[in-house]
């Protein structure tokens, strides 16, 4: 195979090399605002419609099958496929594409996990309010909601730090993020420097986030800290 | 005959033989798809299966086999498909499949461990009081327990691997994948149509494996564990 010989460990291209990242750093900057901004829509956007969705599965029990089989059949798709789905449709050069293939698999896991919450809302919870007069809605944004925010903090970190990986995919339309810089090293004669360092990036942005989103939902749910959880 | 709209489109670029028989046709990648697919998974299997029923076995490791898990989902495919390649590995299948294989390991070692977890302590006691040993425990007991976990494990493994597969294009690994990211290099205009039926294949292959393998599943979960929810989906 000829690109064989462009393996050879050369000394020019070492795996990771501080020289690539001062010399790039205005490249690097913007493939990871890029990168942060893409998930943060995506899961802003599927968090606001998978958390509504949750409710009325939860409301509403013969709709629970249904709607979590149809986020299951979302998932199933491959993400290249999702985004041949969206693209053709939305424009390859618009990051909206990448944008809607993101919220829709985020979807499922924000929408499972929220369910699962809601449902281990304790039975006594639900009479107490009920007992003191609350109404459906009043229930929910004072009782349920609140305790099932930990299933909820758990169904966001784990789409976060999957849509921080699925964003990637997006550099085959060219706004892939941090997948850009991994996918121009790759076609750059195998510039190991950009590949590797698009791959950390990746790897801490997800970890940081989860962290922040951990942090944010241990705050929310100080409930949660007392007594053996 | 072009047409603005992207399903005849597809409809048509389906419709051609051509497209099916060809050299790198619908066939060809097919076949690399589930080939591909299917060392990964077996790959994964080798990897994960005893690692996992050892850890279940002993009872440790549980907070490695969550950390595993967690990690792998925050490594993008891309990442590992374009940087295996480039080491001892080389190009061609071998980077693939490896790397396939590793984002199938975590829902197999979770389900392997948690399948042997979860087996009653009855169960094993009665095994040890009969004087098996810790080995025996494991091979008679606990492995044909285990294999409704171990299924289940698989069918989530297979779908992922098969979904993922998909990616192998962007380091022309083959695969379906590749009708789909050959569409996008022709260009929104011509390989609109391409685009969408490549990506028609590829979900109805994905949905097609879950099925199958969901009709396996039951068929080897006894009848009473039936209706238990699946546990540790990674």
């Amino acid at each position: 195979m000829s690109f064989r010989l462009a393996l050879q460990e050369s000394p020019g291209n070492p795996w990771f090399s501080w020289q690539y990242v001062r010399d790039n750093s205005d490249t690097i900057l913007a493939a990871l605002r890029e990168h942060a901004t893409l998930t943060a829509e995506a899961v802003l956007i599927a968090t606001l419609i998978a958390v509504p969705l949750a409710v009325v599965a939860y409301w509403f029990r013969p709709l629970t099958g249904p709607i979590l089989a149809l986020s299951g059949v979302l998932y199933t798709i491959p993400s290249l496929a999702l985004l041949a789905f969206v693209a053709p449709y939305v424009g390859t050069t618009n990051p909206a594409s990448v944008l809607i293939a993101l919220v829709l698999y985020a979807l499922l896991l924000i929408v499972r996990n929220a369910l699962a919450g809601l449902n281990q809302v304790p039975a006594e919870a639900r009479d107490a309010a009920q007992g003191m007069g609350y109404g459906r809605w009043g229930r929910l944004l004072r009782i349920d909601l609140p305790l099932a925010l930990p299933g909820i903090v758990t169904g966001l970190r784990l789409a976060t730090v999957s849509t921080v990986a699925l964003v990637t995919v997006g550099a085959l339309i060219g706004y892939g993020g941090l997948g850009d810089l991994i996918m121009t090293g790759f076609r750059n004669n195998f510039y190991k420097a950009e590949i590797l360092t698009g791959a950390v990036m990746c790897v801490g942005l997800a970890l940081v986030l989860d962290l922040v989103l951990a942090t944010v939902g241990r705050l929310l749910t100080p409930w949660t800290r007392r007594g053996p959880a | 005959m072009t047409s603005d709209n992207p399903i005849q489109q597809a409809v048509l670029w389906l419709n051609d033989p051509l497209n099916w028989t060809n050299p790198g046709g619908i066939l060809d990648r097919l076949g690399e798809h589930l080939w591909i697919s299917a060392a990964a998974v077996a790959l994964g299997c080798v990897v994960a299966w005893p690692i996992g029923m050892w850890l279940g076995h002993t009872g440790r490791g549980g907070g490695a086999v969550v950390l595993i898990s967690n990690l792998t989902l925050a490594i993008p495919t891309i990442a590992l498909l374009t940087i295996l390649p480039l080491t001892f590995l080389g190009f061609g299948k071998p980077p693939v499949i490896v790397a396939l294989a590793v984002f199938a390991v975590p829902p197999l070692l979770a389900n392997a461990y948690t399948g042997v977890r979860s087996i009653d302590p009855e169960a094993r006691d009665a095994a040890r009081g009969m004087g098996l040993s810790g080995w025996q425990v494991l091979t008679r007991v606990e492995l044909p327990l285990a294999v409704p976990y171990l299924a289940a494990g698989f069918r989530t493994a297979a779908v992922q691997v098969v979904a993922t597969a998909a990616l192998a294009s962007f380091v022309n690994g083959g695969g379906l994948g590749q009708i789909i990211s050959a569409g996008f290099g022709l260009g929104i205009a011509v390989g609109g149509g391409q685009i969408l039926a490549g990506g028609i294949l590829v979900a109805l292959l994905a949905l097609l494996v879950e099925s199958a393998l969901a009709l396996v599943e039951r068929a080897v979960t006894p009848r009473p564990l039936r209706r238990a929810p699946r546990a540790a989906r990674a």
